[in-house]
């Protein structure tokens, strides 16, 4: 037999109600949710987690799993899993970049155990679901004993596997608003072969009127601590007319933004460079699929 | 030491009871009870030669903890080739079309590729690269491989398989 066993020992519990998960966050020490395990179990057999204690199962409440229509936008709970994202029509239609960023996630397998809210939780400054969320506006909510907040995914991350998260507090889904109409989404990702873990990303979302920019909002994976919301760029392309130059420049500009580090996937230098190119790429795409003409 | 936990699920169709401790991978409880056509390769999620479906649904053992699979159904490869008229079928294309060098990442390949047919799949050569894109081969060069699967998805497409 291999020896690749997972080191701790732990007790496991998989409650059947949203406050019975509440209280178990509540009372137990040095818990660790389980939705979709692939990243925790790599983890724990890695060795990384030498505290974890309990391992609360949430995939025994339904309620967790789902993915719903709101009054004005989707809510994807936090037990949904990546499969069933992204071939979820209204994800399909409404917010392509997600579903995008989803597919170029590791393999068919791993998608069909995997969820959006573990993406999150990881808090990994690669994590490619991420970008796409923040993109659309996209809001994180959670609930702890102590009852229940929301934040912005943009404010969401701290550092690195660090999130605002508490102590005893669940991620419970993430909302995302309607887009409204003329949008354009790109999603690009570098990597060794598609399944990989990405070397850098970038997700553009825009609104179009006309041949200007109405708004604009773009997002890094793998340039910083953590996954980078470019507001002042996406702020600064509002109101302009789109053309070949304008998304030239703005990529030229990105790297006064980044602080990319090099680890053995790729070099901080490679970074830098390719974070110019993938940007303009980005920006142009999400134009043309806006309607828009160059 | 934890205490163990008893768990019931169907493999391959038969109800079986494990009594595993919640540590345990799924992969590892197949293991120790005989399910040995369930490989064990990188054991951390990258090359799926444990896949095995969940539910279902290919799924990698090795990151699957048998203390969540309470209920729930298993099928190897070995179990589908002597049930499921539409895997051994695959199983045999397999054998045609010299998809097996060492044979390790087969039961693997071919659970994604049940997979891949049963969900739907079309005889399209970059959608079924896709579908088996979460497992290593490292002798084939995998154009055999997609040639099994192709295979049979052309004899589903042409009825020949229901």
């Amino acid at each position: 037999m291999n020896t690749k066993i997972l080191e701790n020992e732990f007790e496991y519990s998989k409650p059947g109600s949203l406050e019975e998960v509440l209280e178990t966050l509540a009372t137990k020490q040095n818990v660790r949710i389980f939705a979709g395990g692939t990243d925790l179990i790599v983890k724990l057999k890695l060795g990384a987690l030498p505290d974890m204690e309990h391992m609360l199962d949430i995939n025994g409440v339904e309620e967790l799993g789902k993915i719903e229509t709101r009054a004005d936008g989707l809510e994807i709970f936090a037990g949904a899993k990546l499969w069933s994202i992204e071939s979820d029509r209204r994800v399909e239609e409404n917010y392509p970049a997600l579903r995008e960023a989803i597919q170029a996630m590791a393999s068919i397998s791993v998608r069909n155990m995997a969820t959006l809210g573990g993406n999150f939780c990881n808090a990994s400054p690669v994590a490619d679901a991420v970008g796409p969320v923040m993109c659309y506006g996209g809001k994180v909510r959670m609930q702890s004993k102590r009852g229940a907040r929301e934040v912005n995914a943009v404010d969401f991350f701290l550092a690195p596997g660090v999130s605002v998260l508490e102590k005893g507090e669940l991620l419970t889904s993430v909302y995302l608003p309607a887009p409204k109409a003329h949008t354009g989404h790109a999603f690009v990702k570098m990597g060794r072969v598609k399944s990989d873990i990405a070397k850098i990303s970038i997700t553009a979302v825009l609104e179009r009127e006309g041949d200007r920019i109405a708004s604009c909002r773009l997002a890094m994976g793998s340039v910083a601590a953590r996954p980078l919301f470019l507001k002042a760029i996406g702020e600064g392309l509002a109101g302009k007319a789109m053309t070949e130059a304008l998304a030239q420049e703005t990529a030229q500009n990105i790297s006064d933004f980044i602080k990319p580090i090099g680890d053995n996937r790729t070099t901080a230098e490679y970074r830098t460079d390719v974070a110019k190119v993938i940007a303009r790429d980005a920006l142009v795409s999400a134009w043309k699929n806006s309607g828009g003409t160059l | 030491m934890c205490d163990k936990i008893k768990i019931n699920l169907v493999v391959n169709g038969e109800p079986v009871t494990f009594e595993v401790q919640p540590h345990v991978s799924l992969l590892r409880a197949l293991r120790d009870n005989y399910y040995y056509d369930v490989k064990c390769g990188c054991e951390e999620g990258d090359c799926g030669t444990c896949t095995v479906l969940l539910d279902g649904i290919a799924t990698k053992s090795c990151i699957t903890l048998a203390a969540a699979c309470e209920g729930h159904e298993v099928w190897t490869d070995k179990g589908l080739g002597y049930n499921d008229a539409l895997a051994a079928r695959l199983q045999a294309a397999f054998v045609e079309c010299g998809s097996i060098q060492c044979g390790f990442c087969s039961p693997g390949m071919i659970v994604a590729g049940v997979h891949y047919l049963k969900h739907g799949g079309k005889a399209d050569r970059r959608a079924i690269k896709r579908s088996i894109s979460g497992n290593l081969c490292r002798c084939t060069g995998y154009v055999k491989i997609v040639d099994a699967i192709y295979k049979v998805a052309q004899e589903i497409e042409r009825g020949a398989l229901a």
